[in-house]
């Protein structure tokens, strides 16, 4: 007689329905006749908020189903929401960026539904196969995204850019978890977590972790494997973008940390040492080659580079405190960088123009108010008070020096005073500056203002009372510890 | 454990010689008469009509992926249908949502018009 698995939909409910809503609305919308973009990001808007209702039950759990294939706990809970809020702001915030009658204008949505689900799965995968089926769910979704513009030589670009090292990276992961497979005999996490115990480990397995933290640094764009970043960031529709330097970030960083608190606890010796490194590099590179950026969605680009540096202190800290840092930290920059490529792709008004810093002449003067969101964007990317990046960065920061990281923190400092230049050189032209032609006139559509809206509210109210989400946070990452 | 895979590289040596044992010995024993019609090379009993470097349709292509996909629905569909009497409902439920999501798939693309030959 066959032994039937425990089968548990109730665990996986969110990404379930996110994967249900993205055929609905595939199938649906073939038979819709005119406003389709508009009838798919309703949709999928309501999609996305019954997933979130179907989350919430996650967090008081703390078990493992599908034969331990995928962990319910806080841990899931909380990034599942966070890859809901950014879902929910992009599928927002792209409304007005697409046209009925191109192709591809509704399998947009689609493809931002089904790479919602994969991110879920990776962010509860309790076995690397589950994170790697995620991961590619995501990721191939995302390639498709990237190139969806038609006819834009930039875009297809981005998009062979992104699948190229994309799969080379997927590549390398895979090869890592061989090598874990190898030396342990399994690669769901406790397994691993038991065999470090034991402690009879050799140089194979030691490879292994080196091949995942590659893997992992290269979705989360850490130097030296964030070559492929501004390219692709600066080719993809812009709200993808956003989506991208979010979603694809949060995720990544959640496996990242769960796989490497959770199962490569033992070695965190090891891998403390080579993540010091790599924040280093990365907050030094990012920041540096963000000043002479002229494009915006590159000076993004490498701005976001820079913030997986900052993101790294936190788990190089280590500590309970560093982990919750970077799960606050993945929140503020959720709402914080949305909200900026949202103002981006509003500027842009028709697809991929006015992209250069210079459109933002003087928008302070026609667009008082967007300036003034644009700028509380900006200055949460800068780390100033009272908006969330600051919260983030003080309690990265303060973890690693109680840790003793004394100098990566003073490097990570010294980076982000740097940092001030660029997202204030954005912010001068905004306010100081009269732009040299009349500007043209921005569409404002019902939808982007509600997504401008939720990401400055969220910005400002996280930043003004993080002593909730701080606990949040700690809470959620109680499990891997 | 390594002396589990003795009898895979033996397999390897042997096949190898034997490969290579008729290679060596057709180009030392056999007559050689060329003429042009022999050097062809064999098209399925056609003559052959320019170099096979040609660039296709980008249609094969979809025809070619949505090929693979249903090609997949049927190797799954096989094993499940051995041991269908042992999974009963369950496994029937298990596969009719599988197939399902593949109908998605094919209403999908056939709607899209990538069926037809245009």
């Amino acid at each position: 007689m066959i032994q039937f698995p425990v089968v548990n939909l109730g665990g996986i409910l969110p990404a379930l329905i996110l994967c249900i809503a993205g055929l609905v609305v595939m199938l649906a919308c073939l038979f819709v006749k005119r406003g389709t973009v508009t009838v798919a990001a309703i949709m999928s808007a309501i999609g996305i908020l019954a997933a979130g209702a179907a989350n919430s039950p996650l967090r008081v759990l703390n078990e493992t189903a599908f034969s331990g294939l995928v962990s319910l706990d806080p841990y899931s809970w909380f990034f599942n929401f966070l890859i809901l809020i950014a879902t929910g702001l992009t599928v927002l915030a792209s409304v007005r960026y697409l046209s009925d009658d191109e192709p591809g204008a509704y399998e947009y949505f689609v493809l931002l539904l089904f790479s919602g689900a994969g991110m879920m799965f990776m962010v509860s995968g309790n076995h690397l196969l589950t994170i790697f089926v995620g991961l590619e769910t995501l990721s191939i979704s995302i390639y498709v995204l990237a190139g969806i513009i038609p006819k834009n030589p930039k875009s297809s670009e981005a998009a062979l850019k992104y699948l190229i090292l994309g799969g080379f990276s997927s590549g390398i992961f895979l090869y890592g978890a061989a090598l874990l497979y190898g030396s342990a005999g399994s690669t769901g996490l406790p397994a691993l977590t038991e065999y470090f115990k034991a402690g009879t480990f050799g140089p194979m397995a030691l490879a292994g972790m080196g091949l995942l933290a590659i893997g992992f640094a290269f979705k989360v764009s850490a130097v030296p494997f964030h070559m492929w970043t501004p390219d692709v960031y600066e080719g993809a529709p812009t709200p993808i973008t956003g989506f991208m330097s979010v979603g694809v970030k949060a995720a990544a960083f959640a496996a990242f940390v769960r796989v490497f608190f959770d199962a490569l606890g033992e070695l965190q010796v090891n891998w403390t040492e080579i993540l010091w490194v790599l924040a280093a590099l990365t907050m030094i590179l990012g920041n540096l080659a963000a000043i002479v950026q002229d494009n915006i969605k590159r000076m993004l680009a490498y701005s976001s580079i820079a913030h997986a540096g900052y993101i790294l202190i936190g788990m190089v800290a280590g500590t309970e405190l560093g982990t919750a840092g970077v799960l606050y930290y993945l929140l503020a920059y959720t709402f914080t960088n949305i909200g900026a490529f949202g103002v981006v792709a509003l500027v842009g008004s028709k697809r991929e123009a006015n992209v250069h810093i210079d459109d933002y002449r003087g928008l302070a003067k026609s667009n008082p108010l967007l300036a003034l969101v644009m700028s509380i964007f900006l200055f949460s990317l800068a780390g100033i008070p009272p908006t969330a990046g600051f919260v983030g960065k003080f309690a990265i920061f303060s973890a690693a020096i109680a840790q003793g990281y004394i100098w990566l923190v003073v490097i990570g400092a010294l980076t982000s005073a740097a940092s001030v230049y660029y997202y204030f050189r954005v912010v001068m032209k905004m306010y100081m500056e009269v732009p040299e032609t009349t500007p043209a006139r921005l569409e404002f559509s019902p939808s982007m203002i509600l997504a401008l809206g939720i990401a400055v509210i969220g910005v400002v109210y996280i930043g003004i009372f993080p002593t909730t989400y701080l606990n949040l946070a700690l809470e959620s990452v109680k499990p891997l510890f | 454990m390594i002396n589990s895979y003795l009898p895979i590289l033996v397999i390897l040596l042997v096949s190898a010689f034997i490969g290579l044992a008729i290679i060596v010995l057709s180009t030392l024993l056999s007559r050689k008469n060329p003429t042009p019609i022999k050097l062809m090379p064999y098209e399925c009993g056609m003559d052959p009509i320019g170099g096979a470097r040609r660039r296709f349709s980008v249609r094969f292509f979809i025809i070619g992926m949505l090929f693979i996909v249903f090609d997949i629905e049927l190797m799954f569909l096989f094993p499940w249908a051995v041991v269908y009497d042992q999974l009963m409902i369950f496994g029937f439920i298990e596969m009719l949502v599988f197939v399902l999501v593949l109908l998605a798939g094919l209403i999908y693309v056939w709607k899209k018009g990538a069926l037809e030959w245009q």
